[in-house]
């Protein structure tokens, strides 16, 4: 079964339609890619799938978005609850202005997930291996974030959002701000991830869809055009459309 | 490129400088310097009308406790007791109230409600402090002296400061006069500053699995040091605040543990005293009273300006 099931999900800004019709299944424990020219409801897409759109006034969501079978945008749904499921990696590193060590207790603390401070500092320790950063601020825990650079901040972020242990985590742009680098790291991270996560990832960079995703889903004007394997989309998509888009003849 | 030679002409100096542009440049400079010449000569003046109490008094002056202008005796500790007491009550008071609303008006209330509520809270800075003394003396006094000042002493009474006779005029009152006059001074720089924190903070907390009051928490982290600086530029205002405070406060130099006792502040007794100051010295004391308060309520702009500058640079480095 699909951990993601959506159906004829349309979304409104105002009376503005940003998303026309999306149907997929998005499958566990595996990086799903969404690509597609600026605007195209990609990011709007990715933002229903946690709620966070529940934050912008005057937006409107109707169809069906089933996270393990449940439908999310029924009137008793938890949403803090969901949004500790569903975790989500911005696409600016946006730290809180605290230490590095509170900065991935805060999720833990604020949902209350450890036992006493030992079983904290264990899981601060084990979030900030996984997201590859750990021997990087062992010895600075206690020093802001600001300090950090911008892809260890990046990183830290994820960290934070691994710290909740969530089952999906989406990414919005997580590395259009980093450098080639800091970039690979991410890119590095987010294949070993996929083991204990379902990801879906936001990028503009075809490139790192095509390297990173086992599955693309490529959106344009909020129609989703193609889904299918990263393989088939990058070698012999079924849309000229797709074609199109991924050998840079527009967008 | 086509246009080359305009863009290169564009350069010579001739152009840059045309006469208008200068006549402009000399008249904004001319504005922006006659700001500091007025700063500059207020502290000379101030500072030569109040030379012959600081050579007669020196340092006594700021802590003598005894105000009798007929014997020539001037110390300035009761009004200065009285402002810094009257001011901290204030900003006490203001302080929960004014984040209290700021919060609600960015995190909570809906946009149409959220607009005229911020202008109401404006429009309360635009009433004219005597109309705020005003209202103390017949509102707010007779309603403290009856339905506030007895049940605070019945259940505090023990404690110094609620001790004497409840009248409604006295520190208390004229404190609370000043929260409620600093309050939308407050509110609407901590407004600022908090719709000046990212958004990508809140989502930030919101993603993982905060709730409306956690999220709050962090957009509060974040606008700490600007906060800070609000509230300290509320207090240089409470500091510097006259006509309503000398309306209610009780005019009495006194230095008394319990709010219930009249007081006086600095500027009430600038304002009270200044044109019946027969005597050279008596004039020159309550010129260095105006000193006093000038150099305080800079100092604490000041310092409230450069608190609220650094938000701004935090949250730079945030986004």
């Amino acid at each position: 079964m699909s951990k993601i099931s959506v159906s004829n999900l349309d979304f409104y800004y105002g009376k503005a339609q940003a998303l026309h019709g999306i149907s997929l299944e998005l499958p566990a424990n595996q990086v799903i890619a969404f690509i597609g020219p600026s605007g195209c409801g990609k990011s709007t897409f990715l933002r229903t799938l946690n709620r966070m759109n529940d934050t912008i006034p005057n937006t409107r969501v109707e169809g069906e978005v089933l996270i393990d079978g449940k439908d999310i945008n029924e009137a008793n749904t938890d949403v803090v609850a969901l949004r500790r499921k569903v975790g989500m990696v911005f696409q600016k590193s946006n730290p809180f202005p605290k230490s590095i060590f509170d900065n991935v207790a805060y999720g833990i603390q604020i949902n209350g997930i450890h036992k006493d401070k030992a079983d904290l500092t264990a899981r601060v320790e084990k979030a900030l291996t996984d997201a590859a950063l750990w021997n990087e601020v062992k010895d600075r825990l206690n020093t802001s974030a600001f300090g950090l650079s911008g892809g260890q901040q990046q990183r830290l972020c994820i960290a934070r959002a691994l710290a909740v242990q969530p089952e999906v985590i989406l990414m919005d742009e997580p590395a259009s701000a980093l450098d080639p680098m800091a970039t690979q790291k991410i890119e590095e991270l987010v294949v070993e991830l996929k083991r204990q996560y379902t990801i879906i990832i936001v990028t503009h960079n075809m490139q790192q869809a095509a390297r990173v995703s086992d599955k693309t889903a490529f959106f344009m004007l909020g129609k989703l055009v193609e889904y299918n394997p990263t393989d088939k989309m990058f070698t012999n998509p079924n849309e000229k459309l797709t074609e199109d888009y991924i050998t840079g003849r527009f967008g | 490129m086509s246009n080359l030679p305009d863009q290169i002409e564009d350069l010579q100096p001739k152009r840059r400088f045309s006469s208008s542009d200068k006549v402009y440049r000399i008249l904004l400079t001319g504005c922006a310097a006659l700001i500091l010449i007025i700063v500059i000569t207020m502290l000379i003046v101030i500072g030569q009308g109040s030379w012959l109490s600081i050579r007669e008094f020196g340092l006594s002056f700021l802590f003598g406790q005894v105000w009798d202008p007929v014997k020539g005796e001037f110390g300035a500790l009761p009004f200065i007791y009285g402002t810094v007491v009257s001011s901290v009550i204030a900003v006490l008071i203001a302080t929960p109230l004014s984040i209290g609303v700021a919060v609600f008006l960015v995190e909570q209330a809906p946009r149409s409600l959220a607009r005229p509520i911020g202008f109401l809270v404006e429009l309360l800075a635009a009433i004219p402090s005597v109309v705020y003394g005003l209202w103390a003396i017949f509102v707010l006094a007779p309603f403290l002296r009856v339905y506030v000042q007895p049940p605070l002493q019945a259940t505090l009474g023990w404690l110094p400061f609620f001790k004497g006779t409840p009248t409604g005029i006295g520190m208390f009152t004229g404190g609370l006069i000043m929260a409620i006059m600093i309050t939308p001074i407050i509110t609407a720089v901590v407004r600022d500053i908090l719709e000046a924190v990212p958004v990508t903070q809140r989502e930030a907390a919101l993603a993982l699995g905060a709730t409306k009051w956690e999220t709050t928490k962090i957009v509060l982290a974040n606008a700490s040091s600007g906060i800070a600086g609000a509230v300290i530029l509320g207090l240089g205002r409470a500091v510097g605040e006259t006509m309503a405070v000398t309306m209610i406060i009780g005019n009495r130099p006194h230095i008394s543990a319990s709010l219930f006792d009249p007081g006086y502040t600095i500027a009430s007794v600038i304002a009270n005293e200044f044109t019946e100051a027969t005597g050279d010295l008596y004039l020159s004391a309550l010129v260095e009273m105006g000193l006093i308060l000038f150099i305080v309520t800079f100092i604490v702009t000041a310092l409230a300006k450069l608190l609220i500058m650094s938000v701004g640079r935090k949250t730079q480095n945030v986004a």
